[in-house]
Formats: structure tokens, C-alpha cells, sequence
């Protein structure tokens, strides 16, 4: 504890130091705030500010949360499939690699041509780029069961849905939170772009993505700097919040999360 | 229309397998194992030892030649036999004490008949106290000590046994041999056990078989002349050393062969 303590402080003495050397290079040197704000310039912003940027925080944290809640239940029901049907498997499978290396900056003008701006076309972009990492990594898990445990529920006379529900789908936990983990960084890209093309058509209504387009426009780079902030704390949040739920599911029993102890 | 009682527990007729690249894994084994007996199959790798075991529990079926179990198919006999893998094989996400009750679990057998059962059998194998501990927790005899609970919670009439204690040290090896010795005194199931320790196989097996590989044949059989109950000083008996002797010979023979 006392360790955490000590490297949280040396941690914040060196966050201290690099913003007061940022407004110390802004000051001396006479920089404009338009080229680039310092420190102080952006938290004005971020307090004067205040009401639009949360507007805007919320309404991407609702598009990246919407895209990747609907990609998990999408992903695990179609790797559920994919595990129960190999012919479904082996004729569908090749195309999920195919979304993943479908380029999001492509195809969500595309989106928004057949759906209309908003947030529900964000929403949609978020979901297709959040897909392929669940789709992919809950298959593995559930596909690649020990024999034996196969052979155990045999002996056991297990039907195919104890099967899957007792063994198939436990064994894929720690896949299914790698691919969430994996689409949780990426749904605030996935928001973020979309809403660069579409984020709302009307002024103070649009995210995060939105509102940088905007500010840079009006060439209120502070702001613009508050608002690429709030779009990596949305990221870190997304993570912090897979990562305690996945400790929450796994460290009692997964192996990489806690030291075996053995007697 | 034979009797019931000549019927053997466990009967291969002609058995032989053959996989699906062409290997003769087994090759006209014949093999009558009575009520009771505790035999063993030692052998070289590749012998098929271990496909013998799967054959018998109907996990993998036979190319030619028949498989009775109690004069039933195997598949049909799999609620009397429990299988005990190589390795614990215990599901990690599940406690010591949810393992040992998966089977009953998934037979929806009673919660209080179940949880009964297995807080009974944990303290036979000696783990009571690490009910509620994960697989992970657990040493690796332990785990097998688990593993066993869970294979003899559902009161077998037959284990089958795949190189059980394999991956454990040789003194903790030679306590769990005596400690499934003394619950088979109690218990007199009919034990088909897999193993490469020639020492093992004479310690625990009222029968050997000794088999040669490629392709899986039956070389030798070998009863164990050592008198009941065994324990850990039968080992340092003469009568012992000659039994391991014997079989060392015999099994040397299909090795150069």
C-alpha cells in the first residue's frame, strides 16, 4: 500500500512539472492561445465552457456505450452460433475478418447516407468497428476447450446445452473480456469518427467529435484542447470500467489474475 | 441365453482400432476383466494403453471387435463408470467443492443430497478443508485427490484410470497408491488403470497386462502374487521386489522386441 501511495505521488509531482513547463514555455515565449494554449488557457475553458462540453461527453459516452453494448450481444450471439454450428463456422467466419479490416473513415459517410446524421448513425459506426473483437475472441474461447473436459461432460451424459452453458461459455469469460477490453479503446474512435462526418446537424447538440470540428472552425483551440481531453478520459473510463468488471468475473479462479498459491 | 453371473464386468472381443490417418492403434485384443479385479495395462509408448481406456468408456468407439460393459454397450454403462484423467482436469472457474458435485449438478440430482455427498467425499480423500478453494489454490496432489472425490461421489461400480498420478512426486505418488488401495478395499470396484511405473502396476493390480505397440497388442499377462490388504510396508517386502522383478522381465521383452 505504502508502495502505491509513494509511486501515486511521484506520479502527480511529474504531471505537476510537465504542466508548469507547457505554461512556462507558452508564457516566455509569447505563443498565441489559437497555436496553442496553455494549461491555464484550456482549464478556463473547460470551466467557462463547462455545460456544452459535459453536453457533448454524454452524448458520445451514449453513442460508444450504445455501439459497444449492442457489438457484445451481436458478438457473443453470433460467436454462440459459429460454436455450435461449424458449417456456419467455416462458411461465415472468413467475412468477420473482413469487417475488421473494413476502414471505419470509409465507411461511415457511407452510414450516414442510408440512415441519416445523428445519433443513431454514430451509434452504428461505433457498433460495426466493436464488433469483430468480440465476434473473434468469444468464438476462440468457446471452440477451444480442453478434450478432456469434452470427454468428462461425455462420461457425465451432458446435453449439448449444459455443454455449452457449464463449459463452453466459462471457458470463453476471459476471451469474451480481451475482445471487450480490445473494443472499449476502439468504440471512442469509432464515436469519435462518426461523428466527425455526422455528428448532429444541429450547433450544441453534436459529441465530442462534433465539437472539436466545430472549435476548430472557430478556431478556439483551448477549447479544442478540453474537448480532446474529455475524449481521452471517456477512453480511460471505457477501459477502467472492463477492467474492474473483468477482475470482478475472473480473480478468483483465472489464472493471470492473482499468483498461484499453492501448500 | 447365458446367466447373469457369467457375464464379465468389463469384455473385449477381438477389439481393434484403427484412426482415421491409418494407424493401428489396437490390434485383437481379447480381454475378460471379472468383478472386482484390479488390472493394469503397462507398456511402451504407443501401445494404445490409454485408447483401451477410451474404448471401454465408450469415448471413442472400436473399429472391429466388440466392447461390452456388463453386457451392455459402453456408451449404455457410462452412469456406472467414472473416468480419472491424466491430468486433474478440475474446470478452474468452479470451486474444489463445485467440481466434486458437477455430475450430480448437471443430473439435477437434490441440492442437500448433493451437497451431502460431496462434503462426505472431501473428507474421505482428506480435503474438507479446502471445500471452497479454486483449482489454482490447490497443489498438485491436492487437485488429484480432488479429481478422484469427483470420479467416486457418484459411487462408480468401475474406474477407469489414465495415468493418474503421473505428473505427482514419487512420495506423494506412493501415498495416494495406498490411499486408493485402502478406499478400493472398502469400495471393491473394478479398476482398469493405465500406467508407466512398473512399481505402481505391481503395488495396486491383483492383474498386468503387459502390452506390445505398433500395432496394440496384448504381450503378457502377469497376477500379482501379494497378499491383501497392501500397504506401505508390502513394498519393502522381498515377495514385492520379485512381483516388480517378473513384470521389469516381461516388460523388457516387448520393449526389445
Amino acid at each position: 500500500m505504502r508502495r502505491n501511495g509513494l509511486l501515486v505521488m511521484n506520479s502527480v509531482i511529474v504531471l505537476a512539472c510537465l504542466l508548469g513547463l507547457w505554461q512556462a514555455v507558452i508564457s516566455l515565449n509569447h505563443i498565441k492561445p489559437y497555436i496553442l494554449p496553455g494549461p491555464l488557457a484550456v482549464a478556463r475553458a473547460v470551466h467557462d465552457r463547462f455545460p456544452s462540453l459535459m453536453s457533448s461527453l454524454m452524448i458520445t459516452t451514449e453513442e460508444a456505450a450504445g455501439g459497444l453494448a449492442a457489438s457484445i450481444v451481436v458478438g457473443v450471439a453470433v460467436a454462440l452460433i459459429f460454436a455450435q454450428f461449424q458449417w456456419v463456422r467455416k462458411l461465415v467466419y472468413p467475412y468477420t475478418i473482413l469487417l475488421q479490416t473494413v476502414p471505419i473513415l470509409a465507411i461511415a459517410p457511407l452510414i450516414i447516407n442510408w440512415i441519416g446524421a445523428g445519433i443513431l448513425a454514430v451509434t452504428m459506426v461505433t457498433f460495426i468497428i466493436c464488433l469483430a473483437p468480440i465476434i473473434a475472441n468469444t468464438t476462440q474461447g468457446l471452440v477451444s476447450v480442453d478434450e478432456n473436459f469434452v470427454h468428462l461432460f461425455l462420461m457425465y451424459k451432458a446435453t449439448p446445452a449444459q455443454v455449452l452453458l457449464k463449459l463452453r461459455l466459462p471457458n470463453a469469460l476471459p476471451n469474451l473480456f480481451t475482445g471487450v477490453r480490445i473494443s472499449a479503446g476502439i468504440s471512442v474512435i469509432g464515436a469519435l469518427t462518426g461523428e466527425l462526418f455526422a455528428g448532429s446537424p444541429q450547433v450544441g447538440r453534436g459529441g465530442l467529435g462534433y465539437a472539436i470540428t466545430y472549435a476548430n472552425n472557430q478556431m478556439e483551440t483551448a477549447y479544442m484542447f478540453a474537448l480532446v481531453f474529455a475524449a481521452t478520459m471517456l477512453g480511460f473510463g471505457f477501459f477502467f470500467i472492463v477492467m474492474f468488471l473483468e477482475w470482478l468475473a475472473l480473480h478468483n479462479w483465472h489464472e493471470s489474475k492473482r499468483p498461484q498459491t499453492a501448500e | 441365453m447365458v446367466t447373469r453371473k457369467s457375464v464379465p464386468e468389463i469384455a473385449l472381443e477381438g477389439v481393434g482400432k484403427r484412426f482415421r490417418d491409418g494407424a493401428v492403434a489396437l490390434d485383437g485384443i481379447s480381454l475378460n476383466v471379472e468383478r472386482g479385479e484390479f488390472v493394469t495395462f503397462l507398456g511402451p509408448s504407443g501401445c494404445g494403453k490409454s485408447t483401451l481406456l477410451k474404448l471401454v468408456s465408450g469415448l471413442s468407439p472400436a473399429s472391429v471387435g466388440t466392447v461390452e460393459v456388463n453386457g451392455i454397450t459402453p456408451k449404455n454403462a457410462r452412469e456406472m463408470m467414472s473416468f480419472i484423467f491424466q491430468d486433474a482436469t478440475l474446470l478452474p472457474w468452479r470451486t474444489v467443492e463445485e467440481n466434486v458435485g458437477l455430475e450430480m449438478e448437471l443430473e439435477h440430482a437434490a441440492r442437500e443430497v448433493r451437497q451431502e455427498r460431496v462434503a462426505k467425499m472431501l473428507e474421505v480423500v482428506g480435503l474438507g478443508h479446502v471445500a471452497n478453494r479454486y483449482p489454482r489454490q490447490l497443489s498438485g496432489g491436492m487437485k488429484m485427490r480432488a479429481s478422484i472425490a469427483r470420479a467416486l461421489v457418484t459411487r462408480p461400480r468401475i474406474l477407469l484410470m489414465d495415468e493418474p498420478f503421473a505428473a505427482l512426486d514419487e512420495m506423494t505418488r506412493d501415498r495416494m497408491n495406498e490411499e486408493l488401495l485402502r478406499l478400493y478395499g472398502e469400495q471393491k470396484w473394478t479398476v482398469l488403470f493405465v500406467t508407466h511405473s512398473v512399481a505402481e502396476a505391481v503395488f495396486l493390480s491383483t492383474r498386468i497386462v503387459i502390452l506390445a505397440a505398433h500395432p496394440g497388442r496384448v504381450a503378457h499377462e502377469m497376477e500379482v502374487e501379494l497378499p491383501w490388504p497392501r500397504t506401505a510396508e508390502t513394498r519393502e517386502t522381498p515377495a514385492f521386489d520379485a512381483q516388480v522383478a517378473q513384470a521389469s522381465r516381461l516388460l523388457r521383452g516387448v520393449y526389445q522386441a
